[in-house]
């Protein structure tokens, strides 16, 4: 270690914010998931733009490994320093700047909570939405603009790196740049029409730290209702969701199937959210949906409503956590095709078993259908090594499965990403390599991810 | 690699995942509803961080320091993670924390201004280091008897009987409860501590023999009931001493108060026209569940407006004093010290009053306020001072 980078950490940051002792180093150095501890050399906490970067200029200076991390919550691995180095944290940079309400965009530092932002829309602007991943409150909006996140809205609209107005960036070599209206106006209205420049969306901080993001609101309506079909046939589910897509009224759509509880297993339960300012905005769409389009399915015995709710409570994935009584489950998240529905949850059944772990799987819809979410998750017991290896064991099955199924792997840490780009065009991955390496000389910006040999 | 430390949650504490709703309120609008993960903003002071850690410590894999019992003193204790935590195990956080402590003690590991409060406490009786002699000097003045078989024993605690400031307090109550004409009586000198910082300290033998003494004397004297002026010992009267056989009953002041109210055996100063904003005490909150009493003790004073604090409730932000945070102030020192964050919120309610019922939280946040400089705009009252007139 060197203690002149500490020293200059703690000029930057102030010494409350800055570490290189062992119980931050050990904290930092620990995913939620099954990866491998990787020990950073220091701790940092900026509050500003400005402390951060310095802290690029100094990691260039000193040529160690800076990595950027959110809320932690990848489960990947995906901010763990591979190569030590200084971990900065951004929670600490977590202003909401701005809030357009007939604009419907939110500017916020990118270290911004999920859990802030929707506690902030809920209580001043009431009828704006964004749109939240399943992850727990923690998540930061930053952080999941590095790794293509989703939640929902999802349905209507996309990935939340498709909800985007504009981005502030610290390059690796420590410039600060805007993309978007906001790099000529003061305005985070639009990121087009613009030349496109999103080099940092996707990227897990290989390229840049995401510093604020202008991010698309939603109207957020005063009735929100869960519907819950059930089905005991998987081949049915693509059908289901097309269906339900084709109308386009749905905020969320998933399905999912778990072992746990029992009386859920090998069932596939589509979760339908939908919202209106009334009552009668609501029977509109449940007309739509159930009457017009999936009539066959309950007439023919083959489908069913199971249970509505207009008393939503957010997902706790924290949950399965416990499923094995052991603090831990990570899962590989994928995109594919909404007709493989059937084929990933075969396969995610059978891994699942060979390693004695509850089979947990779920599809969100991406868009009018054009694409799917589709994750398979495991618990472990965090105590028991087994139980650990077997976890990760069924994870790189599932991460060898994916290129061979015809889908792309979604958030991949090292391992995943290195199938990826075993897979991919070779121009593609010459391109991946040139950008990288313009804009990141000094290889310090998370290192190890997104490598290209 | 150091050797394996005997645990209590050794089964239990791996099953933390650290997804951080620890740190949120119930509405998710901060991140910063835990005191030390305000204060220092590093994972290693979340709760989900110190569980890590103590668990890699008792199984060897990171050693002893005085980081890292730091990191676990610092826990005020206040169970703002348990209110949050989704897995079922949430009822044993602080209990986790405590029984790590427990194992520091075990091993003799400890900070040094928690040795000097342990030390304190069984030399003196309270953590101060004061002599036990001058444990009565707050009652100088009033007419307030020393127990002798009344109805009522008031425990005044250590911080209402040595902390100038809380002595106030401990005197207005004592005043109230004479103008009520309530039959109590005070241990003056006979008084020690209560032993609920001891307990989530983690010294179980101090605890044991703080608890003992106590329960003999309280029988020998006859006691029956105990009125309290601080949270602290409510709580360990209420659900600590019944354990050792130490079944009294036991109240938190601000659950009398409002029933000689409405008796008519007491009333209120003249029309106060006064806007307060109530903090809820850790110890009687989310510890006792007690929420209303205090509220409904300060609706009932003519010309009081009660305005809330976003997060209030089972969502209140902890002062920062709890489990001995008071005396190691292992938080302060910051603009970002729980207690800071406290009295800027309740300034920004536009209060003039930040009403606490808690000597702890009451020297925690006034001092809080002079630091802020809000002297001027906000002044820190127990809610038996305003009901007492005191200025």
């Amino acid at each position: 270690m060197n203690s002149a980078v500490y020293k200059a950490l703690v000029d930057i940051v102030g010494e409350d914010y800055a570490s290189d002792r062992a119980e931050e180093l050990f904290t930092y150095s620990k995913d939620l998931g099954t990866a491998e501890p990787k020990w950073p050399d220091y701790v940092a906490v900026p509050k500003t733009v400005e402390e951060l970067q310095k802290i690029v200029l100094l990691a260039n200076e000193a040529k160690v490994a800076i990595v950027p991390m959110g809320g932690g919550m990848s489960l990947a691995g995906i901010a763990l320093p591979l190569h030590g180095g200084i971990m900065i944290d951004m929670k600490r940079m977590d202003e909401i700047i701005e809030v357009n309400g007939t604009g419907r965009y939110a500017v916020v530092e990118a270290g911004t909570s999920q859990g802030k932002l929707f506690a902030y829309l809920k209580k001043h602007h009431p009828t704006l939405a964004h749109s939240m991943p399943d992850a727990p409150p923690a998540a930061t909006i930053g952080g999941n603009m590095a790794i293509h996140g989703q939640g929902d809205l999802a349905h209507p609209h996309g990935f939340n790196s498709d909800m985007i107005n504009g981005l502030e960036v610290i390059l690796p070599t420590g410039e600060i740049c805007r993309f978007g209206s906001c790099s000529m106006s003061p305005g985070w209205f639009t990121q087009h029409p613009l030349p496109d420049m999103a080099f940092f969306l996707g990227w897990g901080g290989a390229t840049g730290i995401i510093t604020k993001v202008s991010l698309r609101l939603f109207p957020c309506k005063k009735i929100r209702e869960f519907d819950l079909l059930v089905v005991d046939n998987e081949e049915l589910v693509p059908e289901i969701l097309y269906e339900i897509s084709h109308v386009g009224m749905s905020e969320d759509l998933t399905a999912f199937s778990q072992a746990l509880p029992p009386m859920t297993d090998r069932l596939h339960h589509i979760g339908v959210n939908i919202s209106g300012d009334t009552e009668e905005e609501l029977e509109f769409k449940r007309r739509f949906i159930y009457d017009e389009r999936l009539s066959s399915f309950f007439e023919q015995g083959t489908g069913g409503i199971v249970a509505t709710s207009q008393d939503l409570e957010k997902p706790t994935v924290t949950k399965t956590s416990d499923w094995k009584k052991g603090g831990g489950f990570e899962y590989v998240g994928s995109v594919f095709p909404v007709s493989a529905y059937p084929e990933l949850y075969r396969k995610g059944v059978e891994i699942s078993a060979r390693h004695d772990i509850p089979y947990t799987v779920v599809g969100r819809v991406i868009g009018a259908a054009h694409s799917m979410m589709f994750a398979w998750s495991y618990a472990f017991n965090r105590a028991d090594p087994d139980s650990v290896r077997h976890a990760n064991e069924a994870l790189h099955e599932t991460d060898d499965l994916v290129p061979g199924l015809g889908g792309t792997i979604w958030k991949p840490a090292v391992y995943g990403q290195q199938i990826v780009m075993k897979h991919m065009d070779a121009n593609t991955l010459e391109l991946m390599k040139k950008l990288k390496n313009m804009l990141d000389p000094n290889g310090i910006m998370n290192p190890g991810n997104w490598e290209v040999a | 690699m150091t050797a394996k430390i005997e645990y209590k949650y050794d089964d239990m504490i791996h099953r933390c995942f650290r997804c951080g709703y620890c740190k949120f309120p119930n509405d998710w609008s901060t991140i910063t509803n835990c005191p030390t993960y305000a204060r220092f903003r590093l994972e290693s002071y979340s709760s989900g961080g110190r569980l890590w850690l103590i668990r890699a410590w008792v199984n060897g894999e990171i050693e002893w320091s005085e980081n890292l019992a730091k990191i676990v003193y610092s826990c005020t204790a206040c169970k703002n993670c348990e209110e949050q935590c989704p897995i079922s195990f949430s009822d044993d956080l602080v209990n986790m924390v405590v029984a790590a402590r427990s194992a520091m003690v075990e091993t003799g590991l400890l900070p040094s201004p928690v040795k000097s409060f342990l030390k304190n406490v069984h030399l003196h009786g309270n953590p101060y280091g004061l002599a036990a002699k001058k444990r009565d000097q707050w009652m100088e003045g009033t007419k307030i008897e020393p127990y002798q078989n009344q109805e009522y024993l008031y425990y005044v605690g250590d911080e209402g009987s040595y902390d100038t400031r809380a002595q106030s307090a401990a005197k207005s109550l004592g005043e109230l409860l004479l103008k009520a004409g309530v039959s109590f009586g005070v241990l003056g000198n006979l008084e020690t501590s209560d032993g609920n910082e001891v307990e989530t300290l983690g010294e179980e033998g101090l605890l044991e023999e703080l608890i003992e003494k106590n329960i003999k004397q309280f029988k020998d004297l006859g006691v029956k009931k105990i009125i309290t002026l601080s949270p602290h010992s409510y709580n360990v009267f209420k659900n600590s001493y019944p354990k050792f056989r130490g079944e009294f009953e036991v109240f938190h002041y601000t659950q009398i108060l409002p029933q000689l109210m409405q008796a008519g055996k007491l009333e209120g100063p003249a029309d106060l026209n006064m806007k307060v904003t109530y903090h809820d005490p850790c110890f009687l909150g989310r510890w006792n569940k007690e929420y209303n009493a205090p509220r409904d003790l300060l609706k009932g004073i003519k010309g009081v407006e009660l305005t809330e604090m976003g997060q209030n409730k089972k969502s209140a932000l902890c002062c920062g004093g709890g489990s001995g945070n008071f005396y190691t102030d292992f938080l302060g020192g910051s603009e970002d010290s729980p207690a800071r964050i406290r009295v800027r919120e309740a300034h920004e309610t536009g209060a003039q009053v930040l009403a606490v019922a808690c000597p702890n939280c009451l020297t925690m946040l006034e001092d809080a306020v002079k630091v802020e400089g809000l002297e001027d705009k906000i002044a820190v009252k127990d809610i038996s001072e305003i009901l007492n007139g005191t200025e």
